[in-house]
Order: C-alpha cells, then structure tokens, then sequence
C-alpha cells in the first residue's frame, strides 16, 4: 500500500519517475524545475534507480537526447521550464511526429524578457500545437498520479504519442503537500515495463525520420493529428484504471459548484485551489458563481467542456499568458472558437492576471465577477483586460 | 574503460582483398553524380557493418538517402540539423541501460552520427562537443563538403580561405570567402576522446581501417573526412577523386589519427605539390589573383608544419 509523506512536489515527480522504472532522464537545469532532476541524479547516484542519467549541455539536447532513446526502446522521461521549453520547440514536433512516448514535466514559468524565474504559462501557451498530449496539474497529488497516467498514455499502442504533465512553477515545484506516495509493486501493476512498437534495432532495421515529399507530407499530419484526437478515450480510460487501482479519480474537465451557477471561472493549473475558496467565499455572499477548470488540454475535451459550461450564463476565463495582438489571451481565445463553432451563446469575459509570478488575490476574483456581469449587461464583446495592473 | 591503443591491440586491418562486401547503405539514394560524400558515406557503412545504428543530420545525405526509398540497408534515424550527435547520446543511452536491464541483447551494434560540416562545425557544434564530452559510446562522421550543399552552396565555417560560395560571393571587397577554415579535428581532438581522425576517399582502404578502428575503440571517436562536391565546387564529377587526392598531396588536407592524445601521420607528404594545381581544379577558386595563391600555401604550409610539430611532440619516440 502506498503511504502519505509531506513531500516537496518536485521531489514527488522525480519519485514516481522512479517508481515507474525510467530507462532514460535527460536533464539541463533551468529553475523552478531543477529540482526534479536533481533528485533524479540523486537516485541514481544512490542506486535507487536503475537509468542512464544524461547531463546535456542544453534542452535542445535534452529532447534530442529523449529521441534518440525513446527510438532506441527505453523509457524516457525530462523536465524543462520556459526558455528550456523555447529551446525545446524545433524537437517537440519532431517527437510527436516520430511517434515517441517521451514524458516530460513542464515546470511552467514566464518567458524573457524581462527575464523571470516565477510562474505563469506563457511557455507553454506557445508550444499548443507541437501535436503533444498536455495535461494540467493542480496539486502535488496530480502531479504524481498525472505522471505516472503519462507514461501509460503515451507508451498505449493505440496512442505512441509524448505527454508533457504541466505544473506551475514554486507555486508547485517548491511547496511541501501532503502526497499519497503509491508503491512499486502498485506502480508496476498499473504500468507494466514499455514494450515499443517499434525501435532501432538492426535486427529489424526501419528507417525514422525520412523526407516527407509533399505527396505525403499531408497525409503524414494528418495521420499525426488523428493520433492525437484518437488518444482522447485512451487518456480517460487509463484515468479509470489509476481510479481502481488509487482511488482517485481524474476527468478531463472537473467543474465546482456548477450546478446553479450563473457565472463559471475557467482555469488551469495551481489557480484552480485560489479559484474555489474564491467560489465559495462569492457563494457565502450569496453571488452564484462555479468553476470549470481544464485538466487535458491537448486534446482538447471539447464535449466535456461545453457540458460542463451548458448551465452557466458568463465564463469569466482567466488566462495566464498574453496573446499580442490579438483581443483575448491563448485559452479565450480558442474557447471562443470552440463555441462559436458548437453555436454556444454565453458571454465569455477574459482576463489575463497572475504574470510573471504576480499573485492573484480573492479579492480580484470578486473585481472580475462584477467587470465580467457589466460588460454582459451591455452585451459588447469584451476585450482581454488585465488584471491588477499597476498603472 | 580501456584506452584506444589496448582496443586495438589485435586490431585486423582491411585489406583490399577483404573490403566488406556489405552494403549497409546501399541502391536508391539521389546523390548528384561524382558525390564525394555519398562514396565516402558507402565507404564507412562498408566499414562498421550491418550492425550499425545510423544517425543523420539533416543536409544532403539525409535528403538524398530518404526520399521516396530508403538507401539504409541498417536502422536510421533522422531528427533535425543540429542535433545528430545529441541523438546519436540519447540512442546510446537507451540501449545501455535496456541492455544493462536484460531487455535488449548486446549484439555490439555500433551507434555512427553522420553530418554535413555545416551541421558538425557551425550549427552542430555545441551538441558535438557536449556528446564528445560526455563520454558516449559512438563515432561521429563529419562529411566535410565544405558549404552548406543542401540548402545551395552557402558558405560554412569550414569553407576554405577564398572559396567562392553564394554567401561569400567574390567582388570587389571580396575575396569569397573571408576566413580560414575552422580546424575541426583539432576541436574534437581537444576533447581528449580516444579516437580522432582525418580521412579521405581518395585513400579509401585508409578511411575504412580509420572506421574500422573508429568503430572498435569503446567511447566517442570523430573522423573527419574531406568529401568534394562536384555540384558546389564547381569541378567535374569524374574529378571527385582526383581532387580529394591532390588535397592531400597538396598538404591542404593532411591524414592524420590522433589515439589516446598521440599524432600519427597517416601520409607524410615528402614532396608536395603546389597549392594551385589543388586550386585550379575547381571553378569556385577561378577568381583567385596570385598573390592569393601564394597567401594560401604560405598558411597551407604553416599549418602543416604545426602539425609535423604536433606529431615529434606527443610521439616522442617514434
Ligand atoms: C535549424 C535549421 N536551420 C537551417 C536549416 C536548413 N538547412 C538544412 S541542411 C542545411 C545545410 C547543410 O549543410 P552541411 O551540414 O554542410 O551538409 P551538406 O548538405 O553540405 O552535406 C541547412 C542550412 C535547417 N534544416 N534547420
Ligand atoms: S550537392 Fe554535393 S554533396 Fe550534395 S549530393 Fe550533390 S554532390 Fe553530393
């Protein structure tokens, strides 16, 4: 059985990388995800975990290292944060192209510049459609049971996709929570070892990575984009499986006192916890709000959201990363067309708060209720507004 | 880890009677004709085998080898320009620890990177030497065509001094090519890996015995070898070989190892042939004024003459 701990969350996610017999970690420091690795090369160190610990000289590296043994057969997992991930970006296509179940965690931070080490999601905000599976942590809880969800996800045959597991940046990595460690053999039953498809083996030589000529090029994405829609069941019903075998229970969209509300806050990540104390404070006072909060991204659960927003009026969608130029941030932004496309006719309010690692209070909560009922009332279409900005 | 010398201690030298009859890379590539990085390219594979796993970076011999029919005889795999020698790491890696693991058997497959100069010398170089440092088990091949061919005859860092390429263009403030060419053995050899060497395939029994041993020694060895390109050079492609010759007879591309820190000439070049008959052979030099010429065998001689230094001083008994 497993045991609870009071665990500092990255510790946590290099542990259950651990419990789940990684062949592989490529790793390059960039903070706040630094911790997770250095645990790892701790415990190989200590020979707690039997894996080729990889210190490259750049995250370019690192995910060029995670093809190169995810190709050869190996279970292999890494760790990158904002400019890391930037780095990252040219090789990320290359790996969901290739078909390659490499797990990674993105310890979400802001991009330069101003260079900032603190959190929000403009990182991974700019990597949407590198054709990997993305899913949001909220806690440190999710942050282990979504990692160990990752590599049952990616390495399905019927998936063969990268996972990237999203945690914020200190406001997970480096907080201390109370976690459900599960142990080996519980690991092992719900994950058995990877057994690849296909590898770089000379006794069955293939060739990966070849030329797509433009009359294959199309069919190749689409056979990529198809992959990734497709995985949508098997990302739930590996949930089921992490249910019977932990205990807990995961969905793509969960949704908080949603029942009556007139209003929803939509959000990802860490904020969600802020999101509902908010919710239940704006409920005291007698104001009907919920909370819808996205934990798959890619693919995106389209139907489970628009059930869970179909009783609310306003969706007050908070993003956390800026999109120049354009009138709503990343996540508005494809929420609008999603419901534009479904023929949905609530009024989506949007607010970018929470950069750079500026702290979001209850109080602006309560601020971008009564912005959000306004600019309903008046039934213009709302531009982005920014939350808490000093002027 | 055992060094380079005991690995070859009962090393069997290619001979011309026993060249590999395998082709691990073989019909169906694309290759202009007269390539000399595709001969030189068929050459190594010859010389490791079918057991060989292929890393290629993007650049004229992935694009020729891959489209529409493989030319790889091995498993290959391509990710992008700058990464070969990151993913030759990541390859090698995994197997260890699959094999160490007892999920895969050690069938002793050898792990080869294979780039163009401009993907090993200018884009490429930060992964190289990361891997090089690292201590991974593989062998790196530069085919140095000394531009970047693929993308059409631009200038590399590996283009020689007064090279005419279509971003070093020769006019009137130009020369073509402005810089010396950047001394890639040297760079690798300064990585202290137990294995280094130049090669040309023009010596082709050389360059597979370069490969053989490459291959043989445990940890990263770097071979560099010279590879005309008829298309950028703008020379004949029945003059591949002649000019990877006269390269080496020149002393402009002097063959050398470097095991365990040690130099070793592979040719000395008792009497060599004057930079320009090497020049005149190729269209992308036709611009060159004399006082040119002479500035190049001045520095062609110079580096040589390092190098002859280099050999007395870390083989000191020989
Ligand atoms: C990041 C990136 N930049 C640029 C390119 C375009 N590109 C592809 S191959 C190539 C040149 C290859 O030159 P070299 O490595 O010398 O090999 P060759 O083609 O001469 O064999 C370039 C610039 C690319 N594919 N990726
Ligand atoms: S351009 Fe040069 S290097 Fe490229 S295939 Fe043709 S001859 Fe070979």
């Amino acid at each position: 059985m497993g045991r609870r701990v009071g665990l500092e969350v990255s510790l946590a996610c290099a542990e259950v990388v651990g419990l789940c017999n990684a062949d592989v970690v490529a790793a390059y420091p960039i903070t706040p995800q630094t911790h997770i690795v250095e645990h790892l090369s701790e415990m190989v160190a200590d020979g707690h975990l039997d894996a080729e610990f990889v210190p490259v000289e750049s995250e370019h590296s690192a995910m060029s290292c995670c093809v190169g043994s995810s190709a050869a057969g190996a279970r292999t997992f890494t760790s990158t944060s904002s400019q890391g991930l930037a780095l990252m970006h040219e090789i990320l296509f290359i790996a969901a192209s290739l078909r390659l179940p490499i797990v990674m965690a993105v310890a979400n931070r802001s991009l330069s510049g101003p260079i900032s080490i603190w959190n929000d999601h403009s990182d991974i905000m700019a990597e949407r459609d590198i054709g990997w599976i993305q899913t949001f942590a909220e806690n440190g809880q999710e942050v282990v049971d979504l990692t160990m969800h990752a590599f049952k996800v990616a390495e399905d045959k019927r998936v063969c996709l990268p996972v990237a597991v999203n945690l914020d940046g200190f406001i997970l990595t480096h907080v201390i929570e109370p976690i459900e460690m599960p142990d080996k053999a519980e690991v092992e039953a719900y994950l058995p070892g990877f057994e690849p498809s296909q590898s770089l083996d000379p006794a069955n030589p293939i060739s990966m990575g070849i030329v797509g000529m433009p009359e294959i090029y199309t069919e190749a994405k689409k056979a990529n984009a198809v992959a990734l829609e497709e995985s949508y069941s098997v990302i739930k019903e590996h949930w089921e499986g992490l249910a019977k075998q932990f205990g807990r229970t995961y969905k793509p969209i969960e949704t908080y006192r949603t029942e009556d509300a007139d209003t929803v806050f939509v959000t990802m990540g860490s904020l969600g916890e802020t999101t509902m104390t908010a919710v239940d404070q704006m409920r005291e006072d007698g104001i009907k709000v919920g909370q819808v909060r996205i934990r798959l991204w890619r693919p995106f659960p389209v139907d489970d959201f628009m059930e869970a927003i179909a009783g609310a009026k306003t969706l007050i969608v908070i993003d956390r990363a800026l999109s120049p130029g354009l009138p709503a941030g990343p996540v508005a932004t494809e929420l609008r067309g999603m419901m534009y496309a479904k023929g949905a006719k609530q009024y989506v309010a949007n607010f970018v708060c929470g950069l750079g690692g500026r702290d979001v209070t209850r109080a602006q909560f309560v601020e971008m209720y009564h912005s959000a009922q306004k600019a309903a009332a008046s039934g213009a279409e709302m531009s982005c507004q920014m939350v808490g900005v000093k002027e | 880890m055992i060094s380079a010398a005991e690995a070859l201690k009962d090393f069997q030298k290619i001979t011309p009677k026993t060249i590999p009859l395998v082709e691990p890379f073989s019909k169906g590539h694309r290759a202009c004709q007269g390539c000399g990085e595709v001969l030189a390219l068929r050459m190594v594979a010859k010389a490791v085998g079918m057991d060989m796993i292929a890393v290629s970076a993007t650049g004229c011999m992935e694009i020729i080898s891959s489209s529409y029919q493989t030319a790889w005889e091995t498993p290959w795999i391509h990710v992008a320009f700058e990464n070969a020698a990151a993913v030759a790491s990541g390859v090698e890696a995994g197997r260890k620890a699959l094999i160490r693991k007892g999920k895969i058997k050690d069938t002793g497959a050898k792990i080869v990177a294979f780039a163009g100069d401009g993907a090993t010398a200018d884009i490429g170089l930060q992964a190289l030497s990361g891997a090089l440092e690292r201590g991974h088990d593989f062998t790196y091949i530069c085919l140095d065509n000394e531009a970047y061919m693929n993308t059409g005859i631009q200038r590399s860092s590996s283009t020689p001094y007064g090279a005419m390429t279509t971003t070093s263009p020769p006019g009137p403030l130009s020369k073509g090519q402005m810089t010396w060419k950047k001394n890639m053995p040297m760079i690798a050899a300064a990585h202290n890996v137990p294995y280094v060497a130049t090669a040309s395939p023009a010596w082709h029994v050389d360059l597979m015995n370069k490969v053989k041993k490459a291959v043989t020694i445990p940890g990263p060895a770097y071979i560099h070898i010279y590879s005309p390109c008829p298309t950028g050079w703008r020379c004949g492609p029945e003059t591949s070989i002649e000019a990877a010759r006269l390269a080496v007879q020149t002393k402009v591309f002097p063959l050398f190892e470097v095991i365990d820190g040690q130099f070793i000439l592979s040719r000395e070049i008792k009497k060599p042939k004057p930079v320009e008959e090497y020049l005149k052979g190729q269209r992308r030099f036709s611009h060159l004024k004399p006082e040119d010429v002479a500035y190049i065998q001045k520095r062609v001689d110079a580096d040589y003459e390092r190098l002859l230094k280099l050999v007395q001083v870390t083989n000191p008994e020989a």
